[in-house]
């Protein structure tokens, strides 16, 4: 293992968040507060508890879902798209690291990024909401597992990505979506049973469901089948990107 | 002597059937510098780039210091220092993070100490604070060549090091690497300009069309420059040289018209004066003379036109 490559991939991608503190940071907490106050005072106050949840803590979980999967992908993609955009992916491809070093420091930075920020908008929610983790270790551990895996996700589209149009097009028209019709917002037993079945297609359901559960120990779907969905879609980005890395796709003419 | 680089039959086709590279067979030996010339588009940048792991070969193989660079690519690469053609650098960070970015991608603990002794020989301690993006195109390559002596490389490739660089930084760097060819690093270096192949280069290499047509030493080449030939034009015309001027080696042209005399102008004594007087004693008359050389410019451009 080259551990000092590692480290300096991660430190530069690191410095590159803290130079652009305002987007990388304040913006999503920004973002986070006005949910609370439109969501949370101003709507969820006339909104009924949900499984004897108040509206304002129940959308928190969906919240900080909403941001780590689009900050984990965002960080990501465009931590390795910009170098090969500027031509200084040179370096990295002429250096004697393994496929497999590139992705613990890309990725290792763009998801400690978004759980930095998850940490962030957790102690703002709490300004505005009452909390409680009612299984801490669960709770962690959808939390690390999803920042990986559309870390990933996000390292993948910035190696597809051939323009910054694409780099955009997946997170704004799949990725959005689905969050919020992955029940962020709402639990999915609101809805009609038609689209209540077809919301089980939406993966962001089981991570948000997943997550939820380990706050208050409600869920839309069993949190063994969160935990499994959530190792499944982690699964698949790693086999796309070993994929990605034995053809040298996009990388290497 | 040993060999640091070896090619062998190493093919590039890239996708979409343009072949850029045939079959190229090369040796650099361990601490020489190497210049390859070639004009535009002859697949200089493709071969360094392969080697050092840039682009993918499509046929061959390549070993730097005895390690196969796709078998072995980590001990390959570590000996490997890489000044790539075009300008790209970050812009935010600053000089000294950026070097040291570099020395740790190849894996080496850090060194401040060193990381300043580069920068110094390179004029650019003074900037060490400076984002890259405040830096002129001059010291934005001399970043690239500390970026690539950051890890201590064993071989470095310059690809057109002294593009757009101004007179004063060409000596610079041209002393520079003389320096680093006295640590027994060898230098692979690809250039336009043939006055900095002659100026530096121990043996020269001459691609064309993705094809090396010409490895020499760049003395045996200087040496065959070297020579000048002497003509004289004569005012009748000669059936045969004079016995009387045999030891001259003089070649009859133009019908008899002209006789040309090759000698070598290291010689101290060309012989010049000697033949003239020669010519005077058996009776040829001559209008007039005229010397030709034909320089590295000349052979480089005659072999790279066919
Ligand atoms: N990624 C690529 N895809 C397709 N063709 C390429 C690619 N890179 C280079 N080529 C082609 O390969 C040939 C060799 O290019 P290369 O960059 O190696 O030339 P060069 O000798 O370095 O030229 P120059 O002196 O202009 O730098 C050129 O015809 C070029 O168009
Ligand atoms: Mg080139």
């Amino acid at each position: 293992m080259n551990l000092y490559a590692i480290k300096s991939i991660y430190r530069f991608e690191m410095a590159r968040a803290w130079r652009t503190l305002t987007q990388s940071i304040i913006s999503p907490v920004l973002s986070t507060s006005l949910y609370f106050v439109v969501f949370g005072a101003a709507i969820g106050s006339r909104i009924p508890e949900v499984d004897g949840v108040s509206y304002g803590s129940f959308i928190v979980p969906g919240l900080i879902m909403l941001s780590l999967l689009t900050q984990s992908i965002s960080n990501a993609s465009f931590g390795i798209y910009f170098p090969r955009f500027t031509g200084t992916i040179y370096e990295v491809l002429s250096a004697p690291v393994s496929y497999l070093e590139i992705v613990i420091a890309y990725v290792g930075a763009a998801a400690s990024k978004s759980l930095i920020l998850g940490v962030i908008i957790l102690a703002t929610a709490g300004l505005f909401v009452d909390l409680r983790i009612e299984h801490p270790f669960w709770m962690m551990l959808f939390f690390v597992l999803t920042a990986i895996t559309f870390s990933l996700l996000g390292f993948i589209i910035g190696i597809w990505a051939d323009g910054f149009e694409k780099l955009q097009l997946v997170p704004m028209l799949i990725v959005t979506p689905l969050t919020f019709l992955g029940g962020s917002f709402y639990s999915i037993k609101m809805l009609p049973p038609f689209w209540q079945t077809v919301t089980l297609f939406n993966p962001v359901v089981y991570l948000v469901s997943g997550f939820r559960w380990s706050f208050y120990g409600i869920a839309d779907v069993s949190p063994a089948l969160s935990l499994g969905m959530t190792v499944f879609f982690l699964v698949a980005c790693i086999a796309l990107v070993a994929w990605i890395f034995k053809t040298g796709y996009r990388l290497k003419p | 002597m040993t060999t640091m680089l070896s090619v062998s039959n190493l093919s590039k086709v890239y996708e979409g059937g343009f072949t850029a590279l045939k079959d190229i067979n090369l040796d650099i030996r361990r601490g020489e510098i190497f210049a390859l010339l070639g004009p535009n588009g002859a697949g200089k940048t493709t071969l360094i780039s392969i080697i050092c792991g840039l682009v993918n070969a499509s046929a061959g193989k390549v070993t730097v210091g005895g390690h196969d660079i796709v078998d072995d690519y980590r001990a390959a690469r570590s000996l490997i220092g890489l000044v790539p053609q075009e300008l790209t650098t970050d812009a935010f960070e600053t000089v000294f993070s950026a070097v040291s970015f570099s020395r740790g991608l190849f894996g080496k603990a850090p060194d401040p100490v060193y990381i300043e002794k580069v920068l110094r020989s390179l004029s650019l301690w003074d900037k060490r604070n400076n984002k890259i993006m405040t830096l002129s195109g001059g010291m934005k390559r001399r970043l690239l060549i500390a970026k690539a002596l950051s890890h201590e490389p064993r071989m470095l490739f310059l690809d057109e090091p002294t593009a757009g660089v101004d007179v004063e930084l060409r000596r610079d760097m041209w002393n520079l690497v003389r320096g680093l060819r006295e640590d027994g690093v060898t230098i692979l270096l690809t250039t336009h300009y043939i006055e900095e192949a002659e100026e530096m280069a121990d043996r020269i290499g001459v691609i064309r069309k993705g094809e090396i047509i010409l490895v020499e030493n760049k003395a045996t080449l200087m040496h065959q420059l070297g020579k000048k030939q002497l003509t004289v034009h004569l005012q009748s015309p000669l059936d045969a040289v004079p016995d009387s001027l045999a030891a001259y080696a003089l070649e009859r042209g133009e019908d008899g018209h002209a006789l040309t005399y090759t000698y070598d102008t290291e010689r101290e004594h060309p012989g010049i004066t000697d033949l003239l007087a020669d010519l005077n004693t058996a009776g040829i008359g001559f209008k007039d003379v005229n010397t030709t050389q034909s320089s590295l410019e000349d052979i480089f451009v005659s072999l790279v036109k066919k």
